[in-house]
């Protein structure tokens, strides 16, 4: 569904794109080479670019994601952030084999948690603030891994095809997951559509959802994309169950509690199809995306612990 | 599915299925698979028995299956 309203821009260059898209099929001309004012501004234009490509924007004409302008802006930031991303990336841990050593090495990144906050200690008004920003990324659930099957061979291909389909409900709307998500958010009394609270959710958020975002959209990026899932679904199951406790210990609806513990079941399996036959299989396909690989699932952990210390921080609470 | 179901040991972890197949837990209740793969708990301790909830993963080396 489409984003009914513009979020609020955050400087010059998110007011740019802004006014250029309500303008178009005028061409915006260089209005939209400006510099990002701050990251802030870098991230909420590249989320609203991406937008077009999903469910775009209400009155924003259908074809504003191939204008070239609008293309060269995205990929200007695009590459921004990917080169940020590398930058801090420590490089692939020596000797650790992917198919037998990649849920230890998982195991020993260690960030702060936000499902232990939630099941041991939050308040009911923080677990709304995690819902509101967590809402950015669930309601396009999977989506952005969706783009990176064509461009998968044959047998990576079918195994995500295979975990999408459980992702997308097996066939059945009422079991698709990022419908769970909008069930739960209007059982606890949260806005359920597209983009409501993109306003509230913090820098780290709208990165985390950015790299997810070019990771599926770039045929470059695909061995990336599929370790930032691998890491994803390793990282799911045992805190979905800790939110689900944090869940029901402060009362939340059984719309909100049940889509935490579908991942509980979902994402024990998922881990192991994600590994096993999506990433290992196309790495003894194609052996130089093994590196691209641990980027991905080192991008997916240290943007997670990024925004589990945001967030925590924003409560006042110690990571 | 073609093959009926196709199970695949995962070392450390759970018992995959592959396709539609009926579990018989320990209590002789049947649980039909609803997934395209399912696990299926090797290591004893998970919660939603006989479904695999990743609990393996914080079980010291020697206890993980």
């Amino acid at each position: 569904m489409p984003v009914t309203v513009f979020p609020k821009p955050r400087g010059a260059l998110s007011v740019a794109l802004q006014s250029a898209l309500r303008d178009l099929p005028v061409n915006p001309g260089p209005c939209l080479d400006l510099a990002p004012e701050s990251r802030d501004d870098a991230a909420l234009s590249l989320w609203m670019l991406h937008e077009l490509t999903y469910g775009g924007f209400d009155d924003i004409v259908d074809d504003a994601e191939d204008e070239p302008e609008i293309v060269r802006m995205r990929r200007r930031l695009e590459a921004d952030l990917e080169a940020s991303l590398r930058q801090d990336w420590p490089g692939a841990p020596m000797g650790v084999e992917l198919a037998s050593g990649f849920f230890d090495w998982v195991a020993e990144q260690d960030g702060p948690s936000l499902a232990r906050h939630v099941q041991t200690v939050a308040t009911h008004e923080q677990v709304l603030d995690l819902l509101r920003v967590r809402s950015v990324y669930h309601l396009k659930e999977a989506d952005p891994t969706t783009w990176v099957i064509p461009r998968l061979p044959s047998a990576a291909k079918a195994a995500l095809a295979e975990l999408q389909y459980d992702e997308y409900g097996v066939g059945d709307p009422d079991r698709l997951h990022s419908h769970l998500w909008a069930r739960g958010m209007a059982a606890s009394g949260l806005r359920p559509e597209n983009g409501a609270y993109v306003d509230v959710a913090p820098l780290e958020i709208l990165e985390q959802n950015n790299a997810l975002s070019m990771f599926g959209l770039r045929r470059r990026l695909r061995g990336v994309a599929v370790g930032h899932l691998a890491a994803f679904e390793a990282t799911s199951s045992i805190p979905s169950r800790r939110m689900a406790q944090g869940l029901e210990r402060l009362g939340f609806p059984a719309e909100m509690i049940g889509y935490y513990t579908e991942h509980v079941e979902a994402d024990a399996v998922h881990e192991q199809v994600a590994l096993r036959n999506i990433c290992v299989t196309l790495v003894r396909e194609e052996p130089s995306l093994e590196t691209d690989v641990w980027f991905g699932a080192w991008t997916c952990l240290e943007l997670e612990s990024r925004t589990a210390r945001a967030m925590l921080d924003s409560w006042g609470v110690a990571a | 599915m073609t093959h009926g179901a196709r199970i695949i040991l995962c070392p450390g972890g759970p018992l995959l299925l592959r396709g539609e197949a009926l579990v018989e837990d320990e209590h002789g209740v049947e649980h039909r698979t609803t997934r395209p793969v399912s696990a299926v708990c090797r290591c004893g301790k998970s919660s939603v028995k006989p479904g695999c909830d990743g609990t393996h993963k914080l079980l010291p080396a020697m206890l993980q299956p």
